[in-house]
C-alpha cells in the first residue's frame, strides 16, 4: 500500500464536478437565449449551448470515472471510499459503493439526466431549447449538491464525495498528530447490499427518477410556448418509458426486501418506499389523461398538472428521505448532510416556478363548458385517474407526518403525532379500496375504450366477461377458501380485469397487435393485485411456538409466538413437516452447493480454510483433505432440513451475515413452490463473540472398545493411532503424536472426536477435539501403557441452535409474472407512442 | 357543470375523510410517564416513545434479559431521563447491540412496556465517526 496521500484523483474529480456545475448553468443561459434569439444568432446560441451540455456531459463521466478510481485502487485517504469500501470487497460490488453513500446516489442521478438530455437533444427539433432549460436547471440544482464548496464561515455548499479523511475527520487525534495518515482499510460497504439486487435495483429506481423529468420539461415548455395540446405527443413515450422503469424499480426493491430482508414481505409501507409510489401513482394517472386529452379539455388541465405534480412529487420525496426529517418515523437510517436548505430551495424553486408558470397561463388553456357523457371513454379514464390520485394522497397524507410536526413547530406549535402505530395495517385498510376501484375501472374502461359504446352495447358486450368472472372467481373462492368480505371483492374485481382485458386482447390483437400495449398491461395490473391479495392477505406463520415453553409472565395469553428454537440435530413438528437444524455452512469459490461448517478446519486468514474430509458434490469431487479454500466469511449459512411425511424432504439455507461494525443481519431462503413460497429466516443465533461457558470437567479411564458418554451421547472408543503431521506444530524427531478415535454413535450421523497427545522428551501436549454443533469436548489427558489404558476428560456447554420464523406465502409467482406481464404491455405501449412522435417530428411538425 | 360539481364534492368528501382518519389514527411520540398517564384513563392506543439505551463503561447494554430467547427486555431511558423495562415479544433483533437510539411502539402495562415494533437507529456506517489508527 502506497504510503503517501494520492491527492491528484480527487482534484481531479473536485475540478469536474465544479466544471459541470458551471457547465450546465451555461448551458441553461445559452438556451435561453436561443429561445429568444432571432433567427439570424439562433443558430450560434444552439451550437454553444449544446457544446456546453456536451461538456456538461463529459465532466458528469469524468466524476465517476475519479470515484471508481479512488474506489477501486482503496484510497482510504478519501473518506468516500473509507466509508463504503474495503480490501475484501469483491470488483462486482464495488459498483454498488455508488449509491450506498448520499453523494454518489446524486451523481448516479446526474448521470442519468445528462444521459437522457443527450438524447433529447438528438431526438427533438423544436422542443429542444425550452426542454434543456428545464434540464439544465436540474442539473445545476443536482450538481450543487456534491459541490462541497464552502463560503465564509461555515456556510457549505453541498458534500463533495471527494473529501479526505483528514477534512472529514479533522477533529479525530490521528489527524491532530499525522495530517498524512492513511487509514489501512474502510469500513466496508453494508452487507445488506452484498446482493446482486442492489447492484441493479438502484440504478433502476434512479433512471425512474430521472425520467419523471422528460414530461415535466415537455409541459412547462408546452405551457411557455402556447403549445397546450402538442406537448403531449413527445411526452406521451417517455411517460410510459418512466413509468415502466420506475415501476420495474419499484418491484426490484420489493423483490430484494423480500430476498433478502428479513421482515418477511416485500412491502412495508415505509416511508423510503411511500417516497417512490406516490409519484409513480401519479405518473400513471397522468398517463390515463394524457391519452384522452383529445375529447376533453377537464382531462388535458389534468394531464398538465399531473405531469408538473409528479416531478415535484419526485423532488418532495428526495426532500423527505435526505433531509433528516423521519428521524423517528422509520426503520432506515438517513443521515443528514446538511443539505436540507439546499433540497428545500431545490424543491421550492421549481414549485413555485412551475406554479407561477400555470397560474399565469391558466385563462388561456383551452376550455369547453361541455359537459362529458357518462357513457364515455374520457368520463371512465377519468374516473380510474381520480382513484389514483386519492390513493397516492392517501399514503403521501400518513407518510408526511413528521413534515406537519416539523412545520407547526416553525410556528411555535409544539406537535407530538406519530405515524399510525401498525403502518402497514393502516395503509392497507385503504389501499384495499382503492385496488377495488382500480381493477373495477381498468377493466370496464377498456371496454369504452374500444367500442362506442351506448346503453345497450354495453350491456352486450360485458355480459360474457361478467359470466365468466363470475364462474371463475366462484371456483378459487371456493378452493382457495377466501373468507373475507374485502377480499372476495378484490378477488372478483381483479379476476374482471384479467378477463375483461383478455377479451378485448383477443379482438384487438387479431387486427392490430401494435395497439395492444393497454389491455396487456391491465391484465398483468390484474394478477399483480391477485397475487398481493394472496400472498399477503393469506401469508400464515407456520413456526409457531409449541413447545409449552413458560411465556414471559408479563405476556397477554394470546399473545402467540411465531419463532421455534430449534436445537442442532433435534427435530421439531412444523406443520407439515419435521424440521432439523443441521449446522453452520458456507459457501467457497470453486464449489457449487454449501459446505458444512464441520468439514473445514479454520486458518489464521479469515478468508482461507481447510478441507478436513474430501468434498462432495453430486458424487463429483471437488476438493480432497487438506485442499484450501477461499471463502467470504461474512456469510454463514444454517441447514434446516425439511421431511415431509411422505417420506421426501430438502434443505433450506437462511443465512446470516456477522458484520463488525452492524452485528448480525438475517437474509431468509425460499423454497420456491409452484402455489406458494415457503420463506424461511433465522431470527436469533448464539452470538459468535460470546465466549462459551464450558461446564465441569468429567473423567473417563477406559480401554479400547469402551463406551462412555460424553453430556448425553454415547461415544464409542475406537482406539488410537500414530499420526505423522500435526497442523501447525513442528514435530522433532523424538517426538511421538497420537489421535485418540471416538466415534459418536447416537447422534443419528457419523460423527468423530479426535483429541491428539504430543510427547516430547517427557513433555505432553494435549489438544483436545471439540463438536461445536453438539456442544462438546474431549481431551485425551494420560496414557497408561502398562494397564493398555488411557484417560479421557470430557466436557459439554451449550449445544448449537438457530431460532428460525417460517411463512408460507401462497400465489406469490402470479405477483412476479403479473409484473412481467405489466412490462410488456408498457413496452408494446411505448413502441406505439414513439412512432407517433416519430413520424410527426419528420413531417417537420413537432 | 353539475356533474362535475358532484364529482368535485365526492373527491373532496374521500379527501376529508382520509384526513380525518389518519388524524384518528395518528399515534403519538410520549414520554413514559405520559404512556402511563394514557394507559391510566383507560386509553388503549399505542403509543411511540423514543429513547436511549444504557451502556456501562465497556461499552455493554444494561439491563437484557433474554432468558427463553424468544423473547427479551431491556431498559431504556425515555427523553425526561425515566427508566423504564421494555418487553418485546420476539428475539432479539440482530442489530440491537450496535444500537444506540430506539423507538418503541406499544402500550404501558403497570411499570413495564410492551413494545409491538422497535426501530432501531443504529449509529450506520455513515455516521462512523471513529477512526483507529
Amino acid at each position: 500500500m502506497n504510503s503517501t496521500l494520492q491527492l491528484l484523483p480527487g482534484q481531479i474529480g473536485h475540478f469536474f464536478v465544479i466544471l459541470s456545475f458551471v457547465s450546465a448553468l451555461v448551458a441553461v443561459l445559452s438556451y435561453a437565449f436561443a429561445i429568444k434569439a432571432d433567427e439570424a444568432n439562433q443558430q450560434a446560441w444552439f451550437r454553444f449551448a449544446r457544446t456546453s451540455f456536451y461538456l456538461h456531459s463529459i465532466s458528469i463521466f469524468g466524476i465517476v470515472v475519479s470515484l471508481f478510481y479512488i474506489i477501486y485502487h482503496h484510497l482510504f485517504e478519501y473518506h468516500y471510499a473509507w466509508s463504503h469500501s474495503s480490501l475484501s470487497l469483491p470488483t462486482h460490488y464495488m459498483i454498488s459503493c455508488f449509491w450506498e453513500g448520499q453523494e454518489g446516489s446524486f451523481l448516479l442521478w446526474l448521470f442519468w439526466n445528462a444521459l437522457l438530455g443527450l438524447i433529447l437533444i438528438r431526438t427533438n427539433k423544436i422542443w429542444e431549447a425550452p426542454v434543456m432549460v428545464v434540464f439544465g436547471l436540474v442539473q445545476v440544482f443536482l450538481a450543487s449538491m456534491i459541490l462541497g464548496v464552502v463560503i465564509g464561515e461555515g456556510f457549505k455548499i453541498g458534500s463533495s464525495p471527494f473529501i479526505l479523511m483528514r477534512e472529514a475527520m479533522s477533529n479525530a487525534p490521528v489527524f491532530t498528530s499525522n495530517s498524512n495518515f492513511i487509514p489501512q482499510d474502510g469500513n466496508g460497504l453494508n452487507p445488506l447490499l452484498q446482493n446482486y439486487w442492489m447492484v441493479i435495483h438502484p440504478p433502476t429506481l434512479f433512471l425512474g427518477f430521472a425520467t419523471t423529468l422528460i414530461p415535466f420539461a415537455y409541459v412547462i415548455s408546452g405551457l411557455y410556448l402556447k403549445k397546450y395540446r402538442e406537448w403531449i405527443r413527445p411526452a406521451l413515450p417517455w411517460a410510459l418509458f418512466s413509468a415502466a422503469v420506475l415501476g420495474l424499480g419499484i418491484l426490484m426493491g420489493g423483490y430484494w426486501a423480500y430476498e433478502t430482508l428479513n421482515f418477511g414481505g416485500y412491502w412495508n409501507w415505509d416511508p423510503v418506499e411511500n417516497a417512490v409510489y406516490v409519484p409513480w401513482l401519479i405518473l400513471i394517472a397522468a398517463i390515463h389523461t394524457m391519452i384522452v386529452f383529445r375529447k376533453s379539455e377537464t382531462a388535458l388541465k389534468a394531464a398538465v398538472i399531473l405531469s408538473i405534480l409528479v416531478f415535484l412529487l419526485i423532488l418532495y420525496s428526495t426532500f423527505l428521505t435526505r433531509s433528516g426529517i423521519l428521524g423517528n418515523a422509520s426503520v432506515h437510517s438517513f443521515t443528514d448532510l446538511g443539505l436540507s436548505g439546499q433540497l428545500l430551495i431545490y424543491l421550492l424553486v421549481f414549485t413555485i416556478g412551475a406554479l407561477f408558470l400555470l397560474i399565469y397561463r391558466w385563462r388561456s388553456l383551452p376550455s369547453t363548458n361541455e359537459e362529458v357523457s357518462t357513457y364515455s371513454r374520457e368520463f371512465w379514464i377519468f374516473m380510474g385517474a381520480t382513484v389514483l390520485c386519492l390513493s397516492g394522497f392517501q399514503v403521501i397524507a400518513v407518510t408526511s407526518i413528521p413534515v406537519y410536526n416539523s412545520l407547526l413547530e416553525a410556528f411555535g406549535v409544539s406537535s407530538n403525532i406519530a405515524p399510525p402505530a401498525d403502518q402497514i395495517a393502516f395503509n392497507n385498510k385503504f389501499q384495499l379500496w382503492f385496488a377495488l376501484g382500480v381493477a373495477l375501472l381498468s377493466g370496464v374502461g377498456q371496454f369504452f375504450w374500444w367500442q362506442k359504446i351506448d346503453k345497450k352495447v354495453l350491456w352486450n358486450s360485458l355480459s360474457a366477461p361478467f359470466v365468466a368472472t363470475m364462474v371463475i372467481s366462484a371456483a378459487v373462492i371456493v378452493l382457495a377458501k377466501v373468507g373475507d368480505i374485502k377480499y372476495i371483492l378484490l378477488l372478483t374485481a381483479s379476476l374482471f380485469t384479467i378477463i375483461a382485458n383478455g377479451f378485448i386482447l383477443f379482438q384487438i390483437a387479431r387486427k392490430s397487435p401494435k395497439l395492444s400495449g393497454g389491455s396487456i398491461t391491465h391484465i398483468g395490473i390484474g394478477l399483480v393485485l391477485v397475487g398481493i391479495l394472496f400472498s399477503s392477505g393469506y401469508s400464515t406463520v407456520i413456526s409457531m411456538n409449541q413447545s409449552g415453553l413458560v411465556y414471559h409472565s408479563q405476556f397477554s395469553e394470546d399473545m402467540n409466538r411465531e419463532n421455534i428454537l430449534l436445537w442442532y440435530n433435534t427435530p421439531v413438528k412444523m406443520k407439515d413437516y419435521d424440521v432439523t437444524y443441521k449446522g453452520k455452512a458456507i459457501e467457497a469459490a470453486g464449489f457449487p452447493g454449501f459446505i458444512p461448517m464441520s468439514k473445514v478446519s479454520q486458518t489464521p486468514d479469515p478468508f482461507r480454510v481447510i478441507a478436513s474430509s474430501d468434498l462432495t458434490y453430486n458424487k463429483k469431487v471437488y476438493f480432497t483433505t487438506g485442499d484450501t479454500l477461499s471463502i467470504d466469511p461474512v456469510n454463514t449459512y444454517y441447514q434446516v432440513s425439511y421431511a415431509t411425511n411422505d417420506g421426501k424432504s430438502f434443505d433450506l439455507y437462511p443465512r446470516a451475515q456477522v458484520n463488525p461494525s452492524m452485528g448480525l443481519i438475517a437474509s431468509p431462503d425460499i423454497k420456491r413452490k409452484l402455489s406458494h413460497d415457503l420463506y424461511t429466516h433465522v431470527s436469533s443465533i448464539p452470538d459468535p463473540t460470546d465466549q462459551k461457558e464450558w461446564k465441569e470437567k468429567s473423567w473417563d479411564t477406559l480401554s479400547i472398545g469402551d463406551t462412555f458418554f460424553i453430556n448425553d451421547y454415547i461415544v464409542i472408543f475406537n482406539g488410537v493411532s500414530r499420526v505423522k503431521e500435526v497442523e501447525g506444530v513442528q514435530l522433532g524427531q523424538q517426538d511421538v503424536a497420537i489421535k485418540a478415535l471416538l466415534e459418536l454413535v447416537s447422534t443419528g450421523k457419523e460423527e468423530l472426536l479426535e483429541p491428539l497427545m504430543i510427547i516430547d522428551e517427557g513433555m505432553i501436549g494435549r489438544f483436545p477435539s471439540t463438536n461445536e454443533n453438539l456442544g462438546i469436548k474431549a481431551t485425551l489427558e494420560e496414557v497408561i501403557p502398562a494397564e493398555g489404558r488411557f484417560v479421557f476428560s470430557s466436557q459439554h456447554t451449550q449445544k448449537d441452535y438457530i431460532i428460525m420464523k417460517a411463512m408460507e406465502k401462497p400465489a406469490i409467482n402470479v405477483l412476479w409474472i403479473g409484473t412481467l406481464v405489466v412490462m410488456i404491455g408498457f413496452g408494446v405501449a411505448i413502441q406505439r407512442r414513439y412512432s407517433e412522435f416519430a413520424s410527426m417530428r419528420d413531417k417537420n411538425v413537432e | 357543470m353539475k356533474k362535475f360539481h358532484l364529482f368535485i364534492i365526492l373527491v373532496v368528501g374521500v379527501a376529508i375523510f382520509v384526513i380525518a382518519s389518519t388524524a384518528g389514527d395518528a399515534s403519538v411520540y410520549v414520554s413514559f410517564n405520559e404512556a402511563n398517564t394514557m394507559q391510566a384513563q383507560g386509553e388503549n392506543e399505542s403509543v411511540h416513545v423514543v429513547g436511549q439505551l444504557t451502556r456501562n463503561d465497556q461499552g455493554t447494554i444494561v439491563g437484557i434479559n433474554q432468558s427463553d430467547k424468544l423473547s427479551f427486555s431491556f431498559q431504556m431511558v425515555d427523553q425526561q431521563n425515566n427508566v423504564r423495562t421494555v418487553v418485546y415479544n420476539e428475539p432479539m433483533p440482530p442489530d440491537f447491540e450496535r444500537s444506540e437510539q430506539v423507538v418503541v411502539i406499544g402500550k404501558m402495562k403497570g411499570e413495564v412496556f410492551l413494545a409491538e415494533k422497535i426501530l432501531l437507529k443504529c449509529p450506520s456506517k455513515y455516521e462512523e465517526k471513529e477512526v483507529q489508527a
